[in-house]
């Protein structure tokens, strides 16, 4: 657990980067630290690892007060991921990520094995190891940023905005990434970012800032959702918070019935019962005879399934099992409920 | 003209020029070794005047100026100071030489620190190495492109120069410049001339042939 308590950061030009901060980091979570920028939310996480030491306060991680611990030592047990991952440019890949293994005194042999399991682990191929870190794609550089900060096995790791730098799809991929390897290996992670969509996907919890450092509301996202503090972080959140809180609920138990087939339109399977298009039986109208069909699982975001009955001709969507077989159809009316008494329960519940 | 070429054609290629104490063979020795000693030294000056200044930050304006102040500073001037200061022998010409290539030397050095990204150092640092590992493991490492250029220079400059061992009596290539011009040979003036300028573009090709090849995984 990381524990901030009555922390102050004024740095010598007199500006106040965080003010009067008090907050708990639960172990084994992610917290995201989100606000726009200049709000202290990088300052903040600095000060963990005391790469910016606090005017005041104190900051305990599992219970020490890090301004009592060696930094360099500190360091090497709480580990930092920066945006453009910072990969040292004359060391090979594998070599970048044994850099904490080799401060720690592991033998080189040693070092580079444990490098490369973490390659893998990463999601990167074995013979990325060899190559330097400018002959990488910017999201593949930002896997090793990963891997350098998991060797040696970190209980808390530090994320500066690491994703900020890659396009939106290979952004989306290293999310699921991430929270894959969380789920694994249960990390106490604070993440940076001023992306609100990024901070619900990963948090367990999410902090907002405000400019001038002083932290607005600390909740779980769909809490911040449903029930923001105030009008900044209403409008922080966005108009489509609403939206945004269907992201967070599945489908799982919205219920399923088995009609695959609405008017004119039928749900065409294949032989293992995967639904592959929609058919009209209207055979007039040939240009619109076929349209695609995206299945969803109980896994999928009510959000997900709201935009595919909007986008299903019949307003039904396709459900299926873990292998793709066809469990059932959905109607967007029973979504549309299921959406609302959700919202309801969020904004009621204490 | 043509034949001022065919006869420095011929001093260059001729046995009798290449051997003995005063021949080219024994010359170009002691030039080299004037030149190799002096930028040793100066690198030894040099180079961790300029890390420090790179690493810590501080006295960069020592590091900007030194530059201006060396291309002022007049190396026979120089010379002739030590020389009357200091009586005769091979220091006024090491004196000299080195002060030719500190400056290059700590101007580069500083530039190459500079230009290492502030994000890897940052990074350097958020993964827990201390002062000396960041210097040593990441910024050396990383401006040694440029550190290695200001040396190339150093040296190219000092090869240049080092034909003053001869003004105050010693050897070198620049024995055959100045005993030429006392005897009013043109060809012998000449033949040390082009020596001094071969020598140094030579070792300013191995030395940049060598900066690729090590450098030959770099993007810049």
């Amino acid at each position: 657990m990381i524990q901030f308590d009555a922390v102050h950061k004024r740095f010598p030009n007199g500006t106040t980067a965080v003010h009067d901060l008090s907050l708990e980091m639960p172990e084994g979570g992610v917290t995201v630290l989100v606000g726009s920028s200049g709000c202290g939310k990088t300052t903040t996480l600095r000060m963990v690892n005391r790469m910016v030491e606090p005017t005041s306060g104190t900051i305990r991680v599992g219970g020490k007060d890090v301004t009592r611990q060696d930094a360099a030592e500190l360091r090497r047990s709480i580990r930092y991921v920066i945006q453009q991952a910072g990969l040292f440019p004359h060391r090979t890949v594998l070599d970048n990520i044994a850099t904490v293994p080799l401060l720690l005194g592991f033998s080189r042999r040693k070092a580079r094995a444990r490098a490369a399991e973490l390659l893998e682990t990463v999601g990167l191929a074995a013979d990325a190891g060899k190559r330097y870190p400018h002959q990488l794609s910017g999201g593949q550089q930002q896997r090793v940023g990963v891997a350098r900060a998991l060797a040696a096995d970190p209980p808390v790791l530090l994320m500066d905005e690491p994703f900020g730098a890659v396009d939106p799809v290979v952004r989306t991929q290293l999310q699921d990434e991430l929270l894959r390897l969380q789920k694994e290996l249960s990390k106490t992670i604070v993440f940076v970012t001023h992306d609100v969509d990024e901070a619900v996907r990963l948090g367990d919890q999410i902090a907002i800032f405000r400019t001038g450092g002083h932290l607005v509301q600390c909740a779980p996202p769909a809490e911040l959702l449903a029930r923001p503090a105030d009008d900044f972080v209403a409008d922080f959140l966005g108009a489509e918070r609403g939206l945004k809180l269907l992201s967070l609920r599945t489908l799982a138990d919205v219920p399923q019935g088995p009609a695959p087939e609405a008017g004119n339109w039928s749900l065409v399977l294949d032989a293992a019962n995967k639904p592959l298009y929609w058919a009209s039986k209207d055979a007039k109208d040939t240009k619109a005879a076929e349209l695609p069909v995206r299945p969803l699982k109980d896994t999928d975001s009510l959000l997900s399934a709201l935009n595919e009955s909007i986008a299903s001709p019949t307003g039904l969507i396709a459900r299926v099992d873990a292998e793709g077989a066809l469990t059932g159809v959905t109607s967007r009316d029973d979504i549309h409920a299921h959406a609302g008494q959700a919202h309801t329960e969020a904004r009621v519940a204490a | 003209m043509y034949e001022l070429f065919s006869n420095l054609g011929a001093w260059l290629v001729s046995g009798e020029q290449w051997s003995g104490p005063d021949g080219i063979g024994h010359r170009l020795a002691e030039h080299l070794q004037y030149s190799l000693l002096a930028t040793l030294i100066a690198t030894a000056i040099g180079l961790p005047l300029g890390l420090l200044i790179g690493h810590t930050g501080k006295g960069a304006f020592l590091a900007i100026n030194l530059a201006s102040f060396g291309r002022a500073l007049p190396t026979v001037g120089l010379v002739v100071l030590v020389f009357l200061a200091g009586g005769l022998s091979m220091l006024p010409v090491y004196v000299a030489l080195v002060a030719l290539a500190v400056p290059a030397i700590v101007t580069n050095t500083y530039a190459g620190m500079t230009a290492v990204d502030p994000d890897v150092k940052d990074a350097a640092r958020g993964q827990g190495m201390r002062g000396h590992q960041v210097l040593f493991q990441v910024e050396l490492p990383l401006a040694l492109p440029l550190i290695m250029t200001g040396l190339r220079l150093a040296l190219i400059q000092v090869v240049a120069t080092a034909t003053i061992a001869a003004y105050v009596s010693f050897g070198g290539l620049g024995r055959y410049v100045f005993d030429g011009l006392a005897q009013r040979d043109l060809v012998q003036v000449l033949g040390g001339a082009v020596l001094v300028a071969v020598v140094a573009v030579a070792l300013d090709l191995a030395l940049s042939g060598l900066q690729r090849f090590l450098f030959r995984h770099r993007t810049a």
